[in-house]
């Protein structure tokens, strides 16, 4: 039952490690926690949770693993309390068993601790699940008394569950949340690093290597700085199903137009697919326009392509030659037909759709567009991902 | 079993106000000889944390402020081959002895140390992403090797480490597995009340209400691209005392605003509100439910 809130943390997808559970088991036994619930919340929590933004994941499985724990204490009959004030009833461990217990190895520690929760579940049947958290483990020691658990906490009587309840740092999550800052922190790992350019830096390690084998002399060594070798073509889609995504698509092309560290960096235009032309400007005017083959002409493999869009559009427009619904610009070539090209160019190059993941296959052109590109949600985890697989080492 | 191993517990110092929550996590990490790694938004005191668990826990303190060019091993000890090759060419210095050229850095200088010492390792995400991966080991066992020396540092007593972190990169996981982990949350009005309080005693209870409306009122404006913090307010207060501004003054408009705002857009927003003739809050019941439990 204690456990239920290690594996229920993993199943959210809050990255909780052995370590981290070991740590704060370690922490229970000094009794860390104190008498309280919601102090027993904050220490599972800065143990076990090592970003706010999985704070909403942790409060939602916190709030499921001990829901109820607060109205069950009424009908905790008299003996478990006494149960619990009785000291003897807890498998107290001697100074050699604690040190037995640090040699174990992880494993055999997380074996122990399962048996001793075994053992103990056949031994108190049926006790109540606050209870088992409390006492039944070693580890878990703590015995919260049970009074304990409703805390006049600073903002006067909220307790752990509510605590929990509130789910105050839903605004943290990154699955949903965007913001320009985080766009930020996501874009700035799309740097691959060189040497190339004037050596203008100072190479000590090769000044002093230089300088000993020229027999004290000094020789200096200088190189070029390490600069980031990153050029990036983005392609946006702009204007009816996008319209939507007007807030997000324009904080990425904001913080990627403050991205300094890029070497180069192009934005274009499409609407629904990319044909014939792209545009300069998200108006789509015909004195915008740029033919699609000249930009391929003129940015080689060595660019990443990262298309935003959301791929969902009538069928004959991506798969039938004319098949783009701008009047100013007809289009021999297919849609399909052009992202078959890019993709083909590019090296690397991924789809960023603001559309939910779950819908994305729904929808007929959107699989369609998958098969040629590795697609991405655009969120803080989808961008980090697409960052990853733009410049990351190849799976 | 005992309650707790006798270790000083922090309780939050006189001119700092810890948080139930901050509290424990400290003390956690002090029990647990593991890093505090501390995340807020900027103007929590995040930094300001460690010179207080270091008063609270009377101990010493060191500061490591960590600057994108910083490495790992800066923090542990420096060897000045220059200075030793400067010496060696022209004279001076024990050139011999290798020891006069190994410099400790804060970390260093910690382990070393006979006393416990709190260490503040500033802005850990400053530096380059695989940072806080070189620091693994020596957080974790609390010893090096110099080794142009052969000599091993061994930490006798373990520093209470404190990390805070501004979000600008992601930390890696395996460091992360080994800290403390606390969020500094934004202070809610009784706490900001405090807060005040600590910086400015005696303030008048009417005014300092005025302040705090107008202040959660500007922080729940969404438009605003960067929203007031702590630091901000207690200047801001400052500012009015000075100015001998009275509870009237406030009530109608914001004094100073260039002590709360600090981009020029979100000031000028503010400004055409005011032009406009925009009302503001007065009373804690004309901002949200929030405020008003």
């Amino acid at each position: 039952m204690f456990l239920d809130l290690f594996y229920g943390l993993r199943e959210e997808g809050v990255p909780v490690a052995l370590q981290e559970w070991m740590t704060f088991l370690t922490a229970l036994r000094q009794g860390l926690h104190g008498s309280s619930l919601l102090r027993f919340y904050h220490l599972a929590r800065a143990c076990l949770v090592k970003s706010e933004t999985y704070f909403d994941a942790f409060d939602r499985v916190f709030a499921h693993v001990f829901q109820g724990v607060e109205g069950a204490l009424d009908d905790i009959a008299d003996e478990v309390l006494k149960w619990l004030a009785d000291p003897k009833n807890f498998p107290n461990l001697s100074p050699e068993e604690l040190a037995a217990l640090e040699r174990l190895s992880a494993d055999e520690l997380m074996q122990r601790f399962l048996e001793t929760l075994a053992k103990q579940t056949e031994r108190h049947d049926g006790g109540d699940r606050w209870v088992g958290t409390g006492g039944r483990s070693p580890y878990g020691h703590g015995g919260q008394h049970p009074t304990g658990i409703r805390v006049g906490g600073q903002g006067g009587g909220r307790s752990a569950m509510k605590v929990a309840g509130e789910r105050r740092f839903r605004d943290y999550r990154t699955d949903v949340a965007l913001d320009n800052r985080q766009m930020r922190v996501a874009l700035r790992r799309l740097r691959q690093l060189t040497r190339t350019g004037l050596e203008t830096e100072l190479d000590l390690d090769e000044t002093v290597d230089e300088t000993c084998r020229n027999a004290g002399e000094i020789e200096l060594v200088f190189r070029a700085p390490r600069k980031n070798d990153v050029r990036l073509l983005l392609l946006m889609d702009v204007g009816g199903t996008m319209d939507p995504y007007f807030e997000p698509v324009s904080h990425l092309l904001t913080a990627l137009h403050e991205e300094r560290g890029l070497r180069e960096f192009r934005p274009y235009y499409f609407h629904n697919c990319v044909y014939d032309q792209v545009y300069s400007r998200a108006r789509l005017t015909r004195a915008d326009a740029i033919p699609t083959a000249d930009v391929l002409r003129r940015l080689d493999d060595r660019w990443k392509l990262a298309i935003v869009g959301d791929a969902a559009m009538h069928p004959s427009e991506l798969l039938d030659a004319h098949g783009g619904i701008n009047p100013h610009a007809t289009s021999a070539t297919s849609g399909i037909a052009w992202l078959h090209r890019l993709a083909a160019h590019f090296e690397r190059a991924v789809w960023i759709n603001p559309d939910d993941a779950a819908l994305w296959d729904q929808t007929y052109t959107t699989r369609l567009v998958r098969r040629l590109f590795p697609m991405f949600h655009l969120s803080v985890d989808g961008l980090g991902d697409a960052v990853q697989a733009l410049v990351g080492a190849r799976a | 079993m005992p309650e707790s191993n006798g270790f000083h517990r922090f309780k939050g110092t006189a001119g700092y106000i810890a948080s139930g929550p901050l509290v424990d996590a400290v003390n956690c990490a002090v029990a647990l000889e593991r890093p505090l790694l501390i995340k807020g938004e900027p103007g929590t005191g995040k930094t300001l944390l460690a010179k207080h668990v270091a008063d609270g826990l009377e101990m010493p303190m060191l500061s490591w402020h960590i600057k994108s060019t910083s490495k790992a091993a800066d923090g542990l000890y420096v060897y000045d081959t220059v200075q030793r090759l400067n010496d060696s060419r022209f004279g001076g210095g024990n050139v011999a002895d290798i020891n006069h050229y190994i410099k400790l850095g804060p970390l260093g200088q910690a382990f070393a140390a006979t006393e416990r010492h709190v260490l503040l390792i500033d802005e850990i995400d400053k530096a380059d992403l695989e940072f806080p991966n070189d620091l693994l080991r020596e957080l974790d066992e609390m010893r090096f090797t110099v080794t142009e020396t052969g000599a091993e540092v061994v930490a006798e007593k373990r520093p209470v480490v404190v990390i805070t972190s501004n979000n600008e990169k992601e930390l890696p996981d395996a460091f992360l597995r080994r800290c403390i982990f606390h969020f500094i949350e934004f202070p809610d009005a009784p706490l900001m009340r405090q807060i005040v309080d600590v910086h400015h005693p005696h303030l008048d209870a009417a005014l300092l209400d005025q302040v705090l409306i107008k202040f959660y009122w500007l922080r729940e404006q969404n438009e605003l691209r960067k929203k007031p913090s702590t630091s901000e307010l207690i200047d801001w207060i400052s500012a009015l005392l000075r100015a001998g501004v009275s509870k009237e003054q406030i009530e109608g408009h914001i004094p100073f605003i260039g002590a709360l705002l600090k981009k020029e857009q979100d000031a000028d927003a503010l400004q055409r509100y005011d032009t406009k003739g925009g009302d503001y809050p007065t009373r804690w019941s004309d901002l949200g439910p929030r405020y008003n439990q």
